[in-house]
């Protein structure tokens, strides 16, 4: 017979090692992802571009009419954080893609097949998603950099930004994997991520804030994760910028909707490889 | 690389474990199914299936498109829940004990399914990972794979500049990193020249003389079931409609039949109006890629 003692201490080393195991897991399905971008960094340089046209040409022209109230930022300053937020958008939101095309190359089917928990596959790949934004956003933030933007000194703020960033790449890059999921082709996932992006890019305060928004519209950035993305980034990347939201809650609302995206995709995972 | 017997033999026992002897012991069953069904809508894919495979058997199950060999590999890999019956693999329900089948099972897809834009070692890396294999075992078992697949010298290269029974080879030591009690193989040698075929069931031969590793293999080549399987099962429309070992499969159509002449009489010599240009595009793809 075994000891209470030594089950339970049995039991404590048995749900350790499931942890050992799950975070192992999800790092093997990041590291595999991040060697591939290792070897052909060129995405990140061409889906710079997109953002930078943003910054230098809708940044310079609306801060010269100065027709959205930003207070005491500059709109060009106070657009920065926005656009970081919609690259980190843009670029997790047609990552669900990668899940389609393994699946038709079989090597979905066989991880699926693997004794891997589905959720530590699924948080490997929202990893390398924030993994693969941070890199992206070095580029971007060179960029405010040069182009005058008075942006935040110190360690902390830092690394706040690189959490935001990486915990906002996961939360969208996950919400694509459920969408992934569901439609299960490419040709309708194309369709779908084109109609989700400018939504969620709009209906935020990426590049006004919602204040001037009609009230129905208010509602819908309140309940847009982009919103607390965008909140976050603006006062950790800022000189003289404060969350609307705190801090907190911002991390707060999008470390919840990315636990909740995490357990739905595990679920719907094994259901693509059908 | 080439390795010679005696250098194939120590890497054999390092890869697949210890060399099982050859005594004649009544041996376990490594898969069963009972009255195992799979409907989609109105199509029952799989219609009653009772299968008992003995350890250390290679198996093959034959049948046109669409007959419902690949559901059943799906259903056994754990990837497709049953309609109705039950299926056991290394003595595990595959709808109770779904994560405990999967510890105790390798699969290699149709589809080509090493992932090309890493190297031969960084997806036997990212298997033995996700299988748990300690990293103390991790290094060595990698390597020893890797040398009793021939693939030594092109372990560091990517996999997009293999060629298609490179590939394979990897994949199925892919499979075997974790030394799985089954082994599932879903048309192993489709679109492969006759060397790299060859080449494969060479290493399938191996593993079935040295190890009480089970293969069930799905297949469309006459040849491939003859040179490789102790028993075959022939599907159609859902149904196992025979089985036996080929020589007795062949014994029973005519005194000179050849399996091609066992599938016609036991699949009625139809054209397979089952399947889908899924199937299809499936083969053209695998075949494509493997130039």
């Amino acid at each position: 017979m075994t000891l209470p003692g030594r089950a339970a201490s049995q039991a404590a080393l048995a749900s350790e090692l499931s942890i050992v195991n799950f975070v192992r897991q999800a790092l093997a399905v990041a590291e595999a992802e991040l060697h591939k971008l290792w070897r052909d960094p060129t995405e990140l340089f061409t889906r710079s571009v997109q953002p930078i046209l943003w910054l230098l040409v809708f940044g310079q022209v609306f801060s010269r009419t100065h027709a959205i109230p930003t207070g005491q930022l500059a709109y060009l300053d106070f657009l920065a954080p926005g656009v970081l937020a919609q690259s980190i958008l843009f670029t997790s939101i047609f990552f669900g893609i990668a899940i389609i095309w393994e699946r038709d190359l079989g090597i979905l089917q066989k991880t699926l097949v693997s004794p891997a928990y589905r959720s530590a596959l699924v948080l490997g790949k929202a990893l390398s998603a924030g993994v693969r934004a941070m890199a992206q956003s070095t580029i971007l933030v060179a960029v405010t950099m040069a182009l005058g933007i008075h942006l935040r000194s110190g360690l902390a703020p830092l690394i706040g930004l690189v959490l935001a960033v990486f915990v906002g790449a996961a939360l969208f890059s996950t919400f694509s994997l459920v969408i992934a999921c569901i439609v299960k082709t490419r040709e309708r996932f194309m369709g779908i991520g084109q109609v989700l992006t400018m939504p969620l890019f709009f209906a935020s305060n990426a590049i006004y804030p919602i204040d001037i928004m009609p009230p129905w519209l208010r509602i819908v950035a309140r309940l847009n994760p982009l919103t607390y993305l965008v909140d976050a980034l603006r006062s950790l990347m800022l000189q003289g910028a404060a969350s609307v939201h705190g801090l907190v809650f911002d991390f707060a609302v999008q470390g919840v909707v990315l636990l909740m995206l995490v357990a739905v995709a595990a679920r719907l995972y094994p259901t693509v490889a059908v | 690389m080439q390795v010679d017997e005696a250098g194939l033999a120590a890497h054999l026992d390092a890869t697949l474990g210890p060399v099982v002897p050859a005594v004649s012991a009544p041996r376990a069953l490594a898969i069963t199914t009972s009255r195992l069904t799979r409907r989609f809508g109105s199509l029952t894919a799989v219609d009653r299936l009772d299968l008992a495979i003995p350890a250390g058997t290679i198996f093959g199950l034959l049948g046109s498109n669409g007959a419902g060999k690949s559901t059943t590999l799906k259903m056994l890999t754990t990837l497709l829940s049953p309609s109705e019956g039950t299926a056991h693999v290394a003595g595990c329900d595959v709808l109770q004990e779904a994560r405990e089948v999967r510890r105790h099972i390798g699969y290699v897809p149709q589809m080509l399914s090493a992932d090309a834009a890493l190297t031969g070692r960084e997806n036997l890396e990212l298997s033995a990972k996700l299988y748990g294999i300690p990293r103390s075992e991790r290094r060595e078992r990698i390597v020893d794979a890797l040398a009793f697949m021939e693939l030594v010298d092109v372990g560091q290269v990517l996999v997009r500049k293999y060629s298609g029974g490179m590939i394979r080879r990897l994949e199925i030591a892919q499979a075997l990193l974790h030394r799985p009690d089954v082994v599932f193989l879903d048309e192993p040698t489709v679109g492969l020249d006759p060397n790299a075929r060859q080449a494969v069931w060479g290493r399938l031969r191996d593993l079935r003389s040295r190890t009480t590793t089970t293969v069930m293999l799905t297949t469309h080549d006459m040849e491939e079931a003859e040179e490789l399987c102790q028993v075959v099962g022939l599907m159609h429309r859902g149904r196992l409609v025979v089985q036996g070992s080929p020589s007795a499969l062949r014994a029973g159509v005519g005194s000179d039949a050849s399996m091609t002449d066992v599938f016609i009489h036991y699949t009625g010599g139809t054209v397979a109006q089952e399947g889908d240009s899924r199937d299809v595009a499936r083969t053209r793809r695998v075949a494509s890629r493997l130039g």
